[in-house]
C-alpha cells in the first residue's frame, strides 16, 4: 500500500540533496517526491509517496526529523486529503483519430494545451488512478511523450 | 567591530569556550591559521588530518565538551572523513572546520577542491558551506549547539578562502539558536512512562541494558538509584562502560558478541529488558529473531529513529534518559529479585571457572594478563583509550570501571587507528589524569605517525602495545570459521621499541608476566610518554577472545572457552 507524507522543510541550498541522500542511505524506496514553494517564504513543501510494503513510512518520518532543516512531517494517508497528480501527454492524432482523442479528453475533463498537425498535447490533473486511466486509453493512439509531476497532497478543511 | 572571516572563526571558538583545536594547516585554511595567535587558542599539530578528527573525538569524550578539528581543503578535508564517521556512529560532539577553494572557483575542479559537504552529508549530524562572511558567526554558533545538543554528533563547516579574508561587522550571536526544525527532546511522554513503570513493577526477571546515553545525559546517579530501588541487574554496552560501577553487586558487565556468558544468558532469560540510552546494535543483539524472546521490552532513547528500529518494543519512550529515569523513579516500587539474581550468580560462577586469568601460570604472556596488570597498577582509575580488535574486547572485559569515566573506544564504526590519536585528545582534555592507550599492533600502525605529536606536545600518555603479530580479531575469525587459513593477517612487524625511541619516546618490552608487571611499574614512574610492547600469545585458545557469539548466531549460542580439567 502507498503512504503519503507531507514534509515542510527550510528552503535552503542542498536540502533536497539531504533528503535524497537520506533515502538512499537508509535504502528507502520512494515512489514519488515533489518539491515546491509554500505560502510561507523560506519554507518548501515536499510530498513523498512510499510503498509501505517495502518501506516503513514511520521510519521515513523519524529519519526525516533527524535532518536539521526538516520542520514538520505528517502522514496524511488516513486523513481527509486532496491528492493530485498532473500529467502532460503528447499523443498522436491525425485527421482520422483527432475527434476520437478529443472526445476522450472531454470525458476525462482533461484539456488540450497544444495542437500540431499530427499530435495533441493534453494536460490532465487528478488522482493517479484517473491519470493512469487516461494514459491507458490514449496508449493505442501512440503516446509520443509524457511527463508527470508526481503526487501533491493537502489536507481538507481548516486544520 | 570589523573582523575578517578568519578572525571570526577564532572569536567564535572563544565564544563557544574552545581552548584547543586539533589540526593540520594547508593552503585553503591558511588565512584562518594565521589569525590564531591573536586569540591565544592552543593548536595541536597532528601529522595526518584523520588524527585531528580522532583527537577532537577523544577530547570530547574525555571532557564532555565539543572537540574541534581543523584541516585544509581537498585531501585535508577527505582525511577527516574516517574520524567524522567514527564520531557520528558513537554520537560524539565534534566540530570540523575545513578550508575550501574561493567561492568563485567552487565547482571548477580547482586545485585541492573537493565537495566535502557533499561527501560528509551522510556522516555528519549537519554541515555548512558558508558562502557569505556575514553568515559565519551564526553558522559556528549553530554548529556548536547542534553538535552538543540532543543526540550529539559531528558538524562540519566548510569555509571558502575568500570568506576567510572578507571583512564584516562582527556581532557575537545573542540568545537561543533559531532552528525551526530542530527540537532536542527532554522528558518522556508521561503516559508512556506510566506504562513502563507498570511493566517494571510486574517484572520478576528484569535486566537493565545501559548504553552511552547514560554517560552523555549524566544519568549515572539516576541509573544507580533506579537499579538499587528496583533490584535490577545492569548490563552495559561497550560504550556504556562507566555508566554503572562494575564492582556494584548489581553490575553484570558488558553484553553482546564478546560479553560474558552469564550476561547474555541473563538477557535471553529475562522477562523484562530496560534499554536505557542504547540502540540495539547487531553486536549487542546477535540474531534478532532469537533475541531475548521471553521478555517485554522498554526502550528509552533520545533519537526517535532508534525506537523500534532493530528490536520491536512494548513501550518506547522518546526522551533524555536522565529525565526519563527521574520520571520513572517515583513510579516504581522497591523490589527484591533474590531468586533471579541467584540464578545469574550461578551462571557467573561458571564464567569464573572458565576465566583465563584463573588458569595456572604456564610462562606465557596473554593479553588479559597485561590488561589486568594495568588495571591493578592504576587501581582501575586511569582513562583508558583503545584501538579496535581483540585487545579492545579484552580491555572491555578486564579493565573494570567503577567511575563515570568514559571508556574511549570506537564502538559503532570499529575504526582501527583510532586509539593513539584519541588518547592525544583525551590527555589534552585531562592533563592531570593518567591516560593509557591500549592498542593492537595492527591498528597502531594505521596512525603511528602520531607518536611525533605525542613527543612534540610532551604528552605523558602510556601506550600499551598488545603485539601478537597478527590482525588478531580477523585471525581469530579465520581460526574459528575458516579452518585456520590465515589469509593476509600475519604481520611482519618492526622493532616497536626502537621505533618509539626514534620518536624520542622511552620504550620497554615484555614477554612474560613478571616482565609485564615490572615494565608497567617502571613506565608509571617515568614522566614523559612511554610505549610498552607486550609480546603475547599469537593464536590458539590463549590468543582468542572468548566468549564469542558468532555473527548471525543467537546471543545464547556462544562459543565458550573450554574449562581446564584439574589433573
Amino acid at each position: 500500500m502507498e503512504r503519503t507524507l507531507i514534509a515542510l522543510v527550510e528552503d535552503k541550498p542542498g536540502v533536497l540533496n539531504r533528503v535524497a541522500s537520506l533515502f538512499r542511505r537508509r535504502a528507502f524506496n520512494i515512489e514519488s517526491l515533489t518539491v515546491g514553494h509554500t505560502e510561507q517564504p523560506g519554507i518548501s513543501r515536499m510530498t513523498i509517496v512510499v510503498d509501505s510494503n517495502r518501506t516503513d513510512a514511520q521510519k521515513v518520518a523519524q529519519n526525516l526529523y533527524k535532518l536539521v532543516n526538516v520542520i514538520h512531517v505528517e502522514d496524511v494517508t488516513e486523513r481527509p486529503a486532496v491528492m493530485r497528480d498532473l500529467a502532460l501527454i503528447k499523443v498522436r492524432a491525425n485527421g482520422q483519430t483527432r475527434a476520437e482523442v478529443l472526445q476522450i479528453v472531454e470525458t476525462f475533463r482533461a484539456r488540450v494545451v497544444d495542437v500540431a498537425l499530427d499530435t495533441l498535447m493534453i494536460e490532465v490533473t487528478g488522482t493517479e488512478e484517473k491519470v493512469n486511466g487516461l494514459v491507458e486509453v490514449l496508449r493505442p493512439f501512440g503516446i509520443v511523450e509524457m511527463v508527470r509531476t508526481g503526487r501533491v497532497a493537502m489536507l481538507r478543511g481548516t486544520a | 567591530m570589523r573582523r575578517t572571516g578568519a578572525q571570526i572563526v577564532w572569536e567564535m571558538l572563544k565564544y563557544e569556550g574552545v581552548d584547543v583545536v586539533f589540526g593540520h594547516p594547508g593552503g585553503a585554511i591558511l588565512s584562518t591559521y594565521q589569525a590564531r595567535q591573536e586569540y591565544g587558542i592552543r593548536h595541536i599539530l597532528v601529522r595526518h588530518e584523520q588524527a585531528a578528527a580522532h583527537a577532537a573525538d577523544g577530547y570530547a569524550r574525555a571532557s564532555g565538551r565539543v572537540g574541534v578539528a581543523m584541516a585544509t581543503s581537498g585531501p585535508g578535508a577527505t582525511n577527516l572523513v574516517t574520524g567524522i564517521a567514527t564520531a557520528m556512529m558513537d554520537s560524539v560532539p565534534i566540530v570540523c572546520i575545513t578550508g575550501q577553494v574561493p567561492t568563485s572557483l567552487i565547482g571548477s575542479d580547482a586545485f585541492q577542491e573537493t565537495d566535502i559537504t557533499g561527501i560528509t552529508l551522510p556522516i555528519t549530524k549537519h554541515n555548512y558551506l558558508v558562502t557569505d562572511v556575514a553568515d559565519l558567526a551564526y553558522a559556528i554558533h549553530e554548529a556548536f549547539y547542534i553538535a552538543r545538543s540532543g543526540r550529539p554528533g559531528p558538524v562540519l563547516i566548510d569555509l571558502p578562502k575568500d570568506v576567510q579574508t572578507a571583512e564584516t561587522d562582527f556581532v557575537p550571536p545573542e540568545g537561543e539558536v533559531r532552528l525551526p526544525g530542530y527540537r532536542p527532546v527532554g522528558p518522556g511522554d508521561p503516559e508512556a512512562v506510566r506504562r513502563a513503570a507498570e511493566l517494571i513493577n510486574a517484572a520478576q526477571r528484569p535486566v537493565i541494558l545501559a548504553g552511552h546515553g547514560i554517560l552523555m545525559s549524566g544519568a549515572m546517579e539516576a541509573l544507580r538509584a533506579f537499579a538499587e530501588k528496583t533490584d535490577t541487574p545492569v548490563a552495559l554496552t561497550l560504550l556504556g562502560k562507566g555508566a554503572f560501577p562494575e564492582s556494584h553487586p548489581l553490575s553484570l558487565g558488558m553484553m553482546g558478541m564478546h560479553g560474558e556468558a552469564y550476561v547474555n544468558m541473563a538477557i535471553q532469560e529475562a522477562d523484562l529488558l530496560l534499554a536505557f540510552g542504547m540502540r540495539f546494535d547487531d553486536r549487542v543483539t546477535g540474531k534478532l529473531e532469537a533475541y531475548a524472546p521471553k521478555s517485554r521490552k522498554v526502550h528509552v532513547d533520545i533519537d526517535a529513529a532508534e525506537l523500534n528500529k532493530n528490536v520491536p518494543v512494548d513501550v518506547a519512550i522518546l526522551g533524555d534518559v536522565r529525565q526519563v529515569l527521574e520520571q520513572l523513579l517515583p513510579l516504581v516500587e522497591p523490589a527484591s529479585h533474590q531468586a533471579w539474581r541467584e540464578e545469574i550468580e550461578g551462571w557467573r560462577a561458571d564464567t569464573r571457572a572458565r576465566d583465563i586469568l584463573n588458569r595456572p601460570e604456564n610462562g606465557r604472556l596473554l593479553a588479559p594478563h597485561v590488561i589486568r596488570a594495568i588495571w591493578e597498577a592504576t587501581e582501575g582509575k586511569a582513562i583508558v583509550v583503545t584501538d579496535v580488535g581483540q585487545h579492545q574486547m579484552w580491555t572491555a572485559q578486564y579493565y573494570a570501571l567503577d567511575w563515570a569515566y568514559p571508556f574511549i573506544t570506537s564502538g559503532g564504526l570499529g575504526t582501527m587507528g583510532f586509539g593513539l590519536p584519541a588518547a592525544i585528545g583525551a590527555q589534552i582534555a585531562r592533563p592531570d589524569h593518567e591516560v593509557w592507550a591500549i592498542l593492537g599492533d595492527g591498528g597502531f600502525q594505521m596512525t603511528l605517525q602520531e607518536l611525533a605529536t605525542v613527543f612534540q606536545e610532551k604528552l605523558p600518555i602510556r601506550i600499551a602495545l598488545i603485539n601478537n603479530s597478527y590482525l588478531g580479531m580477523v585471525r581469530q575469525w579465520q581460526e574459528l570459521f575458516f579452518d585456520r587459513r590465515y589469509e593476509s593477517t600475519h604481520l611482519l612487524n618492526p622493532d616497536f621499541v626502537r621505533l618509539a625511541e626514534a620518536y624520542g619516546i622511552r620504550a620497554w618490552r615484555a614477554t612474560c608476566r613478571d616482565e609485564a608487571q615490572q615494565i608497567i611499574a617502571e613506565a608509571r614512574r617515568h614522566e614523559g610518554p612511554v610505549l610498552l610492547e607486550f609480546q603475547v600469545a599469537e593464536e590458539g585458545e590463549e590468543g582468542t577472545v572468548y566468549p564469542m557469539v558468532p555473527a548471525g548466531a543467537a546471543l545464547h549460542e556462544m562459543l565458550r572457552r573450554p574449562v581446564v580439567q584439574s589433573s
